[in-house]
């Protein structure tokens, strides 16, 4: 193990897996010289020469889609949209090509490519680039969408998400660049489809993926130690396809549910989870499933408006105890969110 | 509207009349091979020799040979009436969903296989039958995917719009406009990327230009030198539109300058003329330098199968009739006395004949067995793929997610 950098996993994993395979190529805006807007690709351009870590022109749906074509070819591109704001400018080739080709031509021809793109507000980005909109993509099948929150994780689904032979939506977060953890030194690929549950609980499942599910582990055992509380947490790790059968197992045995979500609340991935308890712990329940969410806003510049409009550690906490106090959990200990 | 020469630009707008010359010039070169195929062969397999021979030729020809001639001619025939009989049975409902037809298109269509190799590729955009039968694609599988039957060349997943078929490398028809583009730009790559030797050509409508996937891929493409041959099949209209009215450059091949791409511009009535202009551009794209093809057509019918074409005025039909690709080889044939009228007929029944087996092996194909809805969703298995039918819930008795 090897205590590193979410973004040092991320870089480390490229290479080795450019190492392994001279399949595996890189494309993006300003990835090379530049060596990336968030220095993922740092040193690659040197090590690896243009042929492989390619500068792209400005042109989202042009280069998005010859990485598609690529991969019908062979080749296993990583493709880097700079932010996932920009993806909707690529999202035709997205979801009307690398979604579809395998199926609608009859499992023909495979897309073998990964598309790395960071989400994230909180940077006073403003409107159009702090969205989160992950979900526009887990809405659609043929695509595969995962989203690590830990440096471990990252590098295990990287390894996965390029060995993969099926487009991958590789969700990165600004926040989580720069956070660190423990990375195995061995190349052992995530399973793709699974969710993770990342502390052991049986007061309260608290559900929540990428940047969210970093915040909910580290409230989860800030909670212990204050609080008493013994919450389950729940990372996604995979948006699609959804590990369904590990968020009711996790309920079944906590009987109530929080999902936190970077995103906005209505039509978001937290309904999905939300609704997919409803439908498999429903006799277990004993209070609704709450969601939090970010407000239903363009994300503001102005610093004050951006952190009210996005879910804070109190937030998270104020849920917590409002759906344990809905079903009588009487804490053993009282804390400062009454 | 129609150019009855080849046009070209290229990267000065100062030497443009330079290539025509060249282009004119490839036109006295003699022929030097000569595709055999017999008249009953190619009915029953009508693209086979024709699609093969160019590719065998040495140097250019636009001098055509008689046999040659008919070798077109047998294609663009039966092209002809494989749509035509396509157009009946969408009629008779055995085809769904929106229907293309390459009527008019014929001599472009089999002009521009000519020129490639059987291990190029080719995209398309979703007007592409006729492409894929003179990709020598077996025409029961066609028919068959149309009738969305589990023989058909993508299982009946695809229908008209999205035939694919990898071991003849058609790599797609594709129904969104432009979505073609990229693809074929990074297949382009790849082939570059490991130093081989295929080309990739691209096919598209005229309205397609205006999409701004078209300026992004003759960008990258240009840019990273890679062995692609952009075709604009300028049929003049967008479903209804005229181009006049969609592009401010109605010469579409002139956009080419745009990115110091070689462009020209041919009349896609006569299978010659595109043959050759279509080797010169795959010539082009395989030394490294990719290249904008504008071939004009006249679409004999509306957009799809459906559609009146009630935006053409009277004249306009009847001037149609005077850009049949098929009706005018059919004639010349006669007149430089390559085939007689009867010999023509003969043909026409025996593809007549095979078009109706072709049919006929498409209703008895077999429906797609419904167990196999969840099998093309991914390539790689994965935990918590969903198999749920829309009746069942999400959770079965067992408390397993479906």
């Amino acid at each position: 193990m090897t205590l590193m950098s979410y973004r040092q996993a991320l870089h480390d994993t490229l290479r080795s897996e450019m190492l392994r395979d001279e399949n595996v190529m890189l494309m993006g805006e300003e990835i090379g010289v530049f060596e990336g807007s968030y220095k993922i690709t740092a040193g690659l351009l040197a090590e690896f020469g243009e042929k492989r870590v390619r500068d792209t022109p400005i042109a989202e749906e042009g280069f998005t889609g010859a990485a598609i074509g690529a991969a019908m070819l062979g080749l296993r591109p990583v493709v880097e949209l700079m932010t996932i704001n920009f993806s909707l400018i690529a999202i035709d080739q997205i979801v009307n090509h690398a979604a579809k080709i395998y199926g609608m031509f009859g499992g023909q021809a495979k897309v073998p490519m990964v598309i790395r793109t960071p989400g994230g507000g909180g940077q006073q980005l403003g409107a159009t680039h702090s969205q989160n909109i992950e979900l526009y993509y887990a809405f659609v099948p043929g695509l595969k969408v995962v989203a690590p929150s830990t440096p471990a994780d990252a590098k295990a689904l990287m390894l996965a998400a390029i060995r993969d032979d099926d487009p991958v939506l590789f969700l990165e977060n600004l926040a989580l660049y720069n956070t660190k953890g423990e990375v195995p030194d061995h190349d052992e690929p995530a399973v793709i489809g699974k969710a993770k549950v990342t502390r052991e609980g049986s007061h309260l499942t608290l559900i929540g993926y990428s940047r969210m599910a970093y915040v909910a582990k580290k409230i989860a055992d800030q909670l212990a130690d204050t609080d008493h509380l013994d919450i389950e947490v729940v990372d996604l790790c995979s948006l699609r396809p959804l590990d369904r059968e590990t968020i009711i197992n996790s309920v079944k045995k906590t009987s109530c549910a929080v999902v936190v979500e970077d995103d906005w609340l209505t039509y978001g991935i937290g309904a999905e989870v939300a609704a997919t308890i409803s439908d498999g712990a429903f006799d277990y329940l004993d209070a609704p499933v709450r969601r939090v969410a970010m407000a239903e806003v363009p994300m503001p510049y102005a610093k004050s408006l951006e952190t009210a409009a996005l879910p804070s550690e109190d937030d998270i906490i104020q849920a917590i105890y409002q759906t344990l106090d809905a079903i009588g959990h009487r804490r053993s200990k009282t804390g400062p969110h009454d | 509207m129609t150019t009855k020469k080849t046009t070209t630009a290229t990267r000065s707008s100062t030497t443009k009349a330079a290539k025509p010359a060249a282009v004119a010039k490839a036109t006295k070169a003699p022929a030097k091979t000569v595709a055999k195929a017999p008249a009953k062969a190619v009915a029953k397999a009508p693209a086979k020799k024709v699609a093969k021979a160019p590719a065998k030729k040495a140097t250019p020809s636009i001098a055509a040979t008689n046999e040659q001639l008919l070798d077109f001619y047998r294609e663009m025939l039966f092209i002809r009436r494989f749509e035509e009989r396509a157009a009946r049975a969408y009629t008779q409902a055995f085809i769904g969903g929106y229907c293309h037809l390459n009527l008019g298109e014929e001599a472009a269509v089999v002009g521009l296989m000519s020129a490639l190799r059987p291990t190029d590729y080719l995209f398309t955009n979703y007007r592409e039958h006729g492409y894929a039968i003179a990709r020598n694609i077996d025409p029961n599988a066609i028919m068959a995917e149309l009738y969305g039957r589990a023989d058909g060349v993508s299982k009946g997943w695809g229908g008209s719009m999205h035939m694919f078929d990898m071991d003849h490398r058609l790599l797609g028809g594709y129904g969104i406009v432009g979505g073609q583009l990229p693809l074929a730009t990074g297949a382009a790559l790849a082939i570059d990327y490991r130093n081989g030797d295929d080309v990739v050509m691209c096919t598209m409508g005229e309205g397609t230009t205006n999409i701004g996937a078209f300026h992004e891929s003759l960008n990258i493409a240009e840019l990273w030198k890679l062995p692609v041959v952009f075709v604009v099949i300028n049929n003049f209209l967008g479903m209804g539109t005229k181009v006049e009215k969609s592009s401010a450059e109605p010469e579409i091949y002139r956009r080419g300058s745009a990115y110091r791409m070689p462009a020209a511009r041919v009349d896609g009535a006569d299978p010659i003329t595109v043959a050759e202009a279509a080797r010169i551009a795959v010539e082009s794209a395989r030394s490294g330098k990719p290249y904008l093809l504008e071939v004009t057509c006249h679409r004999l019918r509306g957009h799809s199968v459906v559609d009146p074409a009630k935006y053409r005025t009277p004249e306009e039909v009847e001037e149609l009739k005077l850009h049949d690709p098929v009706h005018n080889l059919a004639a010349r044939l006669i007149k430089e006395r390559v085939a007689d009228q009867a010999t023509l007929d003969a043909l026409d029944e025996s593809i007549l004949a095979r078009i109706e087996e072709i049919a006929a092996f498409a209703e008895a194909s077999p429906h797609p067995d419904v167990a196999t809805l969840f099998d093309y969703t991914y390539a790689t298995p994965v935990p918590n793929d969903s198999r749920r039918l829309p009746g069942q819930p999400l959770f079965d008795e067992n408390g397993s997610a479906q």
